[in-house]
This record gives structure tokens, C-alpha cells and sequence, in this order.
């Protein structure tokens, strides 16, 4: 079972998930201080570990648009957050994917801050309001990496082929 | 089936006959270039080799780039030591395409990779940053990555597992009126199609707009291509690419331009006509927000921003001078000017744009980003209003999450500067 942690709506940007002014900081160990950071609440309970590792920020349509920057996805990581959103920017995502940050694209999601989801591969279910969501596969060409563990691993691996070939 | 630019691009990078949409592939690349954030690239890259036992080594030096420029001087001595860091790796690494903070050849990375004659028709560039769709402008496939992804690039030479994305083709007729033209045209797409328009797709622009429209308009359209989500922007190559890289980037040997086959496959078709398309305007808080600037007329506006990787350029700047010329920017109104590159600011200050940015009270300040992303220097008061000719207007964009940021051209920015609020440079005009 998982809490709704955060309710946004379409286009949340990477400038709102990671400020631009704390780009200077870029260490994935040192990012998650700077989530949603003028979310100041939201923010504070992060800091103050208020908010269990799986818990869900839900979004809308175009999730992490704008800037490349891979802070917005290690500060997310940092606080093992989920997200399900509607559908994602296309870099956010496959940062989340090389990175292992949980996104589930689900069309149609639609809870609010408190409700308890429970999570499958196929869907999500709302169990405070009783509704279901079809969970939408990721893109195919994605999933080499994330079974194998992400892209340092994967490129690790494909580094050791490509030598042993030489 | 015949091919689309992006698809063609692909299939050579990747050493395929032909490939379509949806197909994975693992390009070549032909450029990858960073900026600070090369920081956690190298940070990352080291990564990659850990318990390899194998000696950390870039794929090809030759084909790496790192600007400087979203925090030039540095702001901090945090930005100050990482891009310290980023110096003894390129210098380690030998990396020769490195501009660091200087008045000759360093500027926004936008505007140096194509000045710099590093970008050719049918090349695979990556970048660390998400306005790599620019370099569309010159017939190349760009798109942006993560720090991550760049370090995998930078070990292996290839993109991994990259899906070839469908492309939207964008036929744009008419000519523009005066004092409108390639920002108005792109924040009108953007507008009509919305922030998520593209996304995952490829925007390839044609007709006779775009093919009498000079390189610098091209960067722009490319530039914001994906504010509509977008992969990348194409314009496919032609005489004026060829001008461009002859005649401006110093570009010597073969130059081959790569263009769609005729019976190219496209998930839609865009037709636009801008003979009458009105100055447009992006209003907070996002890009797709966009409006004929005559809806806000008369918003009170505190900063003027003139520059950035989307209209930083020459003709931006003259367009502006034009309109400058002689007057006074209002009281209570602040504008910077920050040219896109070392060349530029020399090129402007020849002509006499910068003396008249100055008479007219206007700062202008070092090539770099500047305002644009809110981390350096041009930070907004609680309840300002900036207008902008930069490309994002999210909340908190310029430093202040209780700032507003409205978006437009340097027509629009430099006509308003002169009254203090929102203005058309049209007024008067017909
Ligand atoms: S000028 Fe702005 S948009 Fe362009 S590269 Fe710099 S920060 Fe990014």
C-alpha cells in the first residue's frame, strides 16, 4: 500500500522538481535536500524523513518537461518516491529509467493527496475511492536497461563486451 | 517506403540500410556536448568503469565538447570548483573542443557549436542539455540526454537503445510583416499544438518561409521545438546551410545535405501560413501559453531580457538597436542584454548596437546564459514581471517562484522596454 504524497497537475517542469538556482549541486548523494524545494512544506517533510521510501506524487499530462537536468530525477531517487503520472516528458523519463526512478505512466490516474494506491505491474488501484487505472508498459527500448539495473550497470556491461571483443 | 531526415540520419549512424518509426537502434554520434554539468558526466563516467579493471577512456576526444556557460564567471565557489573539476579532465582527457570563460571564442553552447563549424547536415549530436534540438537548424539529428546517458555516450560512442521517433512535417508559407518572424512563428506552433504536441516526435519544417529563412531564424524554431516536447527540430539542409557553414562557421571539405525521400512517412502534416500572423506572446507559466501580444497590451513590465540561445544572435540584437535607437528604456524598467557568444558581442559591438543598448540605459552583460535559468545573476523581485526573448517561462524560471515570465521576440521586448509595459512594435506600423 502507498500514500499520496504530492497532487500536481499537467506540465509539472523540472525548474518546480529541481530549482534551477541549486543546479550547482549535482551529486545524486546531495540532491535530494532540494526536492519540489519551493514546495516548502512538501519539501520540509522530506528533510525531516516525514515520508516513508514508495510513497506516490501523483501528476497529470507531460510530467518533468523542460530542462535535461538529471538532478530532477536523483532528488526524486534520493527519497525512493513514486511517480504516476499521466504521461512524461520524454528526457525526464528516460533519465527515471536510467536512473531507477519508479514513474508509471498511467492515463486517466486520478487521486488525491491521502488516498492509499496499491500498486501492480498491470495497474493502480485506488483503494480509498475503489477506482482502477491501467498501467501503460514503458517504452520497449528502455527495458534492457532497467532489467539490467540501470544505465551505469547496462553501459558497464556493453563496455566489457565491446573489450573482450577487441 | 521512402525515409524522413531523422530516419535517414539514423539508419546511416547506425549502419542499417533503412529504419521507421519505432524501430531501435543505437546511433553513432558524431558530437556530444556538455556544459557545467559535465561535472556529474565525469562523475558518472568514472561510474561506468568502476570494477572494470579497465583504464577510463573516452570513445573519441575529438568529438566531445564542454562550453561554459550557464554560470559564467562563476556565481559560487561550488560552480567555481566543479568547473574547475571539468578543467583538469578535459585537459586530462585531451579534450580540444572545450570553450571555457572567454571574451574570444566562449559563449552559449547553442551558438558555439554552430559558429564553431562543429555541427554538419546529417550528423548525430547528443547534448546534455535540452535545447540540443537547435542544432536541427543545420539539417543534423539533435536531441537532448541525460548526464548519465552522456557518460555511457562518452564511454561506448553510441546512443543505446534509442527508439526512432515519428516525425511531424511543418509546411510554413508566406512572408512575414514587419517585425514578426521565426519567434512569433515557433510560439504560434507551440501555442497550437501545446507543450506535449511532439513529444517523443521528430518536428521537420518545410516550405517557403523556411527555406528563405536565414540559419540564425532556423536556431530559433529548432531551438524551441522542444518546448512542443519535441526530440528534435529539422530543417532539412540547403544553399543557406551551405552559405552558412561555408561563409560563417569556416567549414572546409565535403558537405553532403541530407533531405527527406519523397514518399517519406509522416505521422501528420502542420500547414502554417504567417502572412498575417501577429507579434505572439508566451504568458506565465508556461510555454504553451501563447497569445497575440496585443491580448496583454499594457502589462507593467520591471526586466527586459534581450539574449539566450534562442535570440542572442546578430539580427536579434540589430532588430532591437533598431528600435532602441534614440530612445530611452523606461523608468522603473530594467534591460539586459547578454549576446549568445564572445563573436557576437565583437560582431555587435562593430556596429553599434552595444553603444546604443547603453545610451538607451539598457546593461549588457557577458556572453553567457544569464537570467535565462534564475541561478546567476538578473533574479526577480516578489512580484515582478520579466518579458523575455529567452525560451522558458515555467514558475521560478528566473530565479523567483513568485515572479511571472512572459516570452517573445526582440522586437516585442525592445518596443516594450522604450514604454515600460507590454507593447507591439507593430503599433503605427502596416
Ligand atoms: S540560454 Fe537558457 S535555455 Fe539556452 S542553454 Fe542557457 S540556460 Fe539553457
Amino acid at each position: 500500500m502507498a500514500n499520496v504524497v504530492l497532487k500536481l497537475g499537467d506540465d509539472v517542469s523540472t525548474d518546480v522538481i529541481y530549482p534551477g538556482r541549486y543546479m550547482a549541486t549535482v551529486l545524486p548523494t546531495e540532491t535530494p535536500q532540494f526536492a519540489f524545494a519551493d514546495h516548502t512544506e512538501f519539501n520540509a517533510n522530506l528533510k525531516a524523513k516525514q515520508i516513508p521510501p514508495g510513497s506516490v506524487v501523483v501528476g497529470g499530462k507531460n510530467f518533468g518537461c523542460g530542462s535535461s537536468r538529471e538532478q530532477a530525477v536523483s532528488t526524486l531517487k534520493g527519497h525512493e518516491l513514486t511517480i504516476a503520472a499521466e504521461s512524461y516528458a520524454r528526457i525526464f523519463l528516460q533519465n527515471s529509467i536510467n536512473l531507477g526512478l519508479r514513474t508509471i505512466t498511467c492515463p486517466g490516474i486520478d487521486a488525491s493527496e491521502g488516498d492509499n494506491l496499491e500498486i501492480t505491474a498491470e495497474e493502480v488501484v485506488n483503494t480509498t475511492t475503489g477506482r482502477k487505472f491501467r498501467i501503460e508498459p514503458l517504452p520497449k527500448a528502455r527495458q534492457a536497461i532497467i532489467d539490467a539495473g540501470g544505465l551505469i550497470a547496462y553501459a558497464r556491461k556493453r563496455l566489457l563486451e565491446k573489450s573482450a571483443t577487441v | 517506403m521512402g525515409m524522413t531526415v531523422a530516419e535517414k540520419i539514423l539508419a546511416r549512424a547506425s549502419g542499417v540500410a533503412s529504419v521507421k518509426a519505432g524501430d531501435v537502434v543505437e546511433p553513432k554520434v558524431d558530437l556530444a556536448m556538455s556544459h557545467e554539468n559535465a561535472a556529474l558526466v565525469v562523475n558518472q563516467f568514472f561510474e561506468v568503469f568502476k570494477e572494470t579493471n579497465l583504464e577510463p577512456r573516452i570513445w573519441d576526444a575529438s568529438r566531445v565538447t564542454i562550453i561554459f556557460d550557464h554560470r559564467v564567471p562563476a556565481e559560487s565557489p561550488k560552480t567555481a570548483t566543479n568547473q574547475k573539476k571539468v578543467r583538469e579532465f578535459v585537459a586530462a582527457h585531451a579534450i580540444a573542443k572545450f570553450h571555457d570563460i572567454r571574451g574570444d571564442v566562449g559563449g552559449i553552447c547553442h551558438q558555439i557549436l554552430p559558429e564553431s563549424g562543429y555541427v554538419r547536415p546529417g550528423c548525430v549530436v547528443v547534448g546534455t542539455d535540452s535545447h540540443t534540438t537547435s542544432h536541427g537548424a543545420l539539417g543534423a539529428f539533435a536531441f537532448g540526454i541525460g548526464a548519465t546517458e552522456m557518460a555511457s555516450v562518452w564511454a561506448l560512442g553510441a546512443a543505446l537503445n534509442v527508439e526512432v521517433p515519428q516525425t511531424l512535417k511543418v509546411n510554413v508559407k508566406g512572408k512575414f510583416r514587419k517585425y514578426v518572424g521565426p519567434k512569433d512563428l515557433i510560439l504560434y506552433l507551440i501555442g497550437k499544438i501545446s507543450a506535449q504536441g511532439a513529444n517523443f516526435k521528430v518536428l521537420e519544417f518545410h516550405g517557403p518561409t523556411i527555406r528563405s529563412m536565414s540559419t540564425s531564424g532556423r536556431l530559433v524554431i529548432c531551438n524551441m521545438s522542444v518546448e512542443a516536447g519535441a526530440t528534435a527540430g529539422i530543417v532539412p539542409a540547403d544553399k543557406e546551410t551551405l552559405r552558412y557553414l561555408r561563409e560563417e562557421a569556416g567549414v572546409k571539405g565535403k558537405i553532403e545535405l541530407v533531405t527527406p525521400d519523397p514518399d517519406a512517412s509522416y505521422e501528420q502534416v502542420i500547414e502554417i501560413d504567417v502572412s498575417k500572423l501577429e507579434p505572439q506572446i508566451a504568458c506565465p507559466h508556461t510555454v504553451d501559453n501563447v497569445k497575440p501580444v496585443a491580448s496583454v497590451r499594457g502589462t507593467k513590465v520591471q526586466q527586459i531580457v534581450i539574449g539566450s540561445c534562442t535570440n542572442g544572435r546578430l539580427d536579434d540584437l540589430a532588430i532591437a538597436a533598431k528600435i532602441l535607437n534614440g530612445k530611452k528604456v523606461a523608468k522603473n524598467t530594467r534591460m539586459l542584454v547578454f549576446p549568445a557568444s564572445g563573436r557576437i558581442y565583437a560582431q555587435a559591438l562593430a556596429k553599434g548596437f552595444i553603444g546604443t543598448f547603453m545610451k538607451a540605459g539598457a546593461v549588457v552583460m557577458n556572453p553567457g546564459c544569464g537570467p535565462c535559468l534564475g541561478v546567476h545573476e538578473g533574479a526577480l523581485g516578489d512580484g515582478e514581471v520579466a518579458l523575455s526573448t529567452t525560451n522558458r517561462n515555467f514558475k521560478g524560471r528566473m530565479g523567483n517562484p513568485n515572479s511571472e515570465v512572459y516570452l517573445c521576440s526582440p522586437a516585442v521586448a525592445a518596443a516594450s522596454a522604450i514604454k515600460g509595459v507590454i507593447t507591439s512594435p507593430r503599433k503605427g506600423v502596416n
